[in-house]
């Protein structure tokens, strides 16, 4: 395989990790916009562990994903005071304090980063995020999966129904937090080099992206989001010189195009952004869409009185 | 008839305002009982205070006997009490089957229904039967959003039952039914009535509450001003008051003699 190949597999599997990591909290109503927090934690936590103690490759994700799950659910606590727009500035601030102690850091290489031994190849991620999505569908399709399906949908009535809305909450918060961490751990070894700047605030946004574009409802989302946002850049990057050609073509005499900036890339995606928003905004995978193609068929309801 | 549910001194103050006050009743079980009154009477609040989504000011709410005004809200459902809501409030993302599945979390006592795929689960073939039983035949699988609202007041009633309460508390059943949905929902929950389980219901069709209920209690402006037969309750002067304003309730009353 290609290294250009291994490498987009790797950010691809990483990116769904990550992805599943904000889909526990999102799919139980809960936006994280510090998924890059998260990520961070368990990305330096291997790192470090990996530099300062000489342990082995196991070790050091296995620690970075408990590391950042045990940060989760202590931030849980009094994150989840918050709702709607102010848990998602809570999260986001966490996200960015994280990034503040690492920059100001001389054990965790401020700035410059650290660079981390034991590379793992592309399939050591790949392996792990079909572990990781088939142990998020099958939470998903427990009661545990339910309740915070529900909790989504309407907290109240589901703390009426005896659900422990909190504990749903909080637990989901923190496995999406070890999810982010694990994902981060794999990415230090993976690229052997780990810096802050990877994890900004863009990481967040656009992890979250693939949530909610993807589909919040079913864990189908996150997979078809990340594969989509990680492949569509690569898949546009070849396509770009021609449309700029036609566009020229339009509208005057043929010039010789210069190779068109990669930027416009991004210009491109964040146009299939606002189009998937208009016609699909509940996400491209939705729950109704899995039932109908689950069944094949879309029976007429039919009702019948209460037998007296 | 042993009471189910006693209603004590009920009071609830929101600052300065108070929303019920001093209200007591009787429940008996297996009985179906009306509360009635005119818009803001505190009917709704009572059901609130009832099902813990509001403390109590004042006065106590035992149920089979046991004082539960102080046990949190998700808990009440576990000691048998059940509800529904004045607007639909099923999840609309779950699916009919879900949807009931969540009502039965009141009995789940393990970690492994917890933690156990509900796929192909007796707690799914359970709701299924439950769902059939009530001659909700509708595809399990259907997201609750995209049915008619008739079909969604009576599935909130089975997600209710699936915690198989010994009260079921109604508020508002019939708002927004059509006549013929309005009286296949009584027939559906005579049925319930049917099962033992003990019914209070929040209503303002009267046609709909005479038929349904033997006893009503009226509130106004929180207090309670009525408490007795249905078939009466539109004599009594209070009532007509409540509703109608002094001026109207003296010409019904000299109408109705």
């Amino acid at each position: 395989m290609s290294g250009y190949w291994a490498g987009i597999l790797t950010i691809l599997a990483i990116n769904i990790i990550f992805a599943y990591g904000i889909f526990l909290p999102v799919a139980s109503g809960q936006l994280n916009l510090g998924g890059a927090g998260f990520q961070a934690t368990g990305a330096y936590a291997a790192a470090f562990i990996a530099t300062q103690f000489g342990l082995g490759t196991v070790l050091t994700v296995a620690s970075g994903t408990l590391i950042a799950g045990l940060l989760g659910w202590l931030m849980a606590y009094p994150m989840l005071r918050t709702k709607g727009v102010y848990l998602v500035l809570a999260t986001f601030a966490f996200a960015e304090v994280v990034s503040g102690i690492v920059l100001n850091s001389e054990k965790l290489g401020g700035p410059t980063g650290l660079s981390v031994p034991n590379f793992i190849d592309w399939y050591v991620p790949v392996i792990a995020a079909a572990v990781v999505a088939i142990g998020v569908f099958y939470l998903m399709s427990t009661r545990f999966g339910l309740n915070m399906r529900a909790c989504h949908d309407d907290d109240v009535v589901t703390d009426l129904m005896g659900v422990n809305v909190r504990g749903v909450k909080v637990a989901a918060f923190a496995l999406g937090a070890a999810l982010a961490g694990f994902a981060g751990a794999l990415y230090a070894h993976a690229f052997n080099y780990v810096e802050i700047q990877t994890f900004g605030a863009m990481v967040s946004i656009y992890v979250l992206l693939y949530v909610l574009l993807g589909g919040t409802q079913t864990p189908w989302g996150p997979i078809v989001g990340a594969i989509f946002f990680t492949i569509l850049p690569e898949a546009i990057r070849p396509v770009l010189p021609l449309i700029k050609k036609a566009i020229i073509q339009v509208f005057g005499p043929i010039v010789p195009a210069t190779p068109p900036d990669d930027s416009w890339r991004f210009v491109i995606l964040g146009l299939c952004t606002i189009i998937m928003m208009a016609l699909r905004p509940e996400g491209l995978v939705t729950s109704a869409m899995i039932e109908r193609l689950r069944s094949g068929r879309h029976e007429p309801i039919k009702t019948r009185d209460f037998p007296a | 008839m042993s009471a189910l549910l006693q209603v004590e001194g009920l009071t609830k103050n929101f600052g300065g305002l108070s929303v019920v006050s001093d209200v007591s009743f009787n429940l008996g079980e297996g009985e179906r009982l009306a509360l009635i009154g005119p818009n803001g009477a505190g009917k709704t609040t009572v059901f609130n205070l009832l099902s813990g989504v509001y403390e109590p000011s004042g006065g106590m709410i035992r149920l089979g006997g046991r004082d539960i005004s102080r046990v949190p809200s998700k808990d009440r459902i576990k000691l048998g009490m059940a509800r529904t809501f004045q607007n639909i409030r099923l999840m609309p993302h779950l699916s009919v089957v879900e949807n009931v599945m969540l009502g039965q979390q009141a009995r789940v006592a393990s970690w492994g229904d917890f933690l156990l795929p509900l796929g192909r689960s007796a707690w799914r073939r359970e709701a299924e039967v439950l769902l059939h039983e009530l001659g909700l035949d509708t595809w399990p699988g259907e997201i609750v959003a995209t049915l008619p609202y008739g079909i969604r007041k009576k599935i909130e009633v089975v997600r209710a039952l699936a915690s198989r309460p010994k009260l079921l508390l109604l508020d508002e059943p019939a708002a927004g039914l059509n006549p013929t949905e309005t009286s296949s929902l009584r027939e559906f929950l005579m049925g319930v009535s049917r099962r033992g389980v003990t019914l209070l219901v929040v209503e303002h069709d009267m046609s709909f509450v005479r038929s349904l209920c033997e006893r009503a209690v009226v509130l106004n402006f929180g207090r309670k001003i009525y408490e007795g037969s249905t078939q009466s309750v539109q004599d009594d002067p209070l009532v007509l008051e409540a509703y109608l304003g002094p001026r109207h309730a003296a010409l019904a009353a000299a109408g109705s003699v």
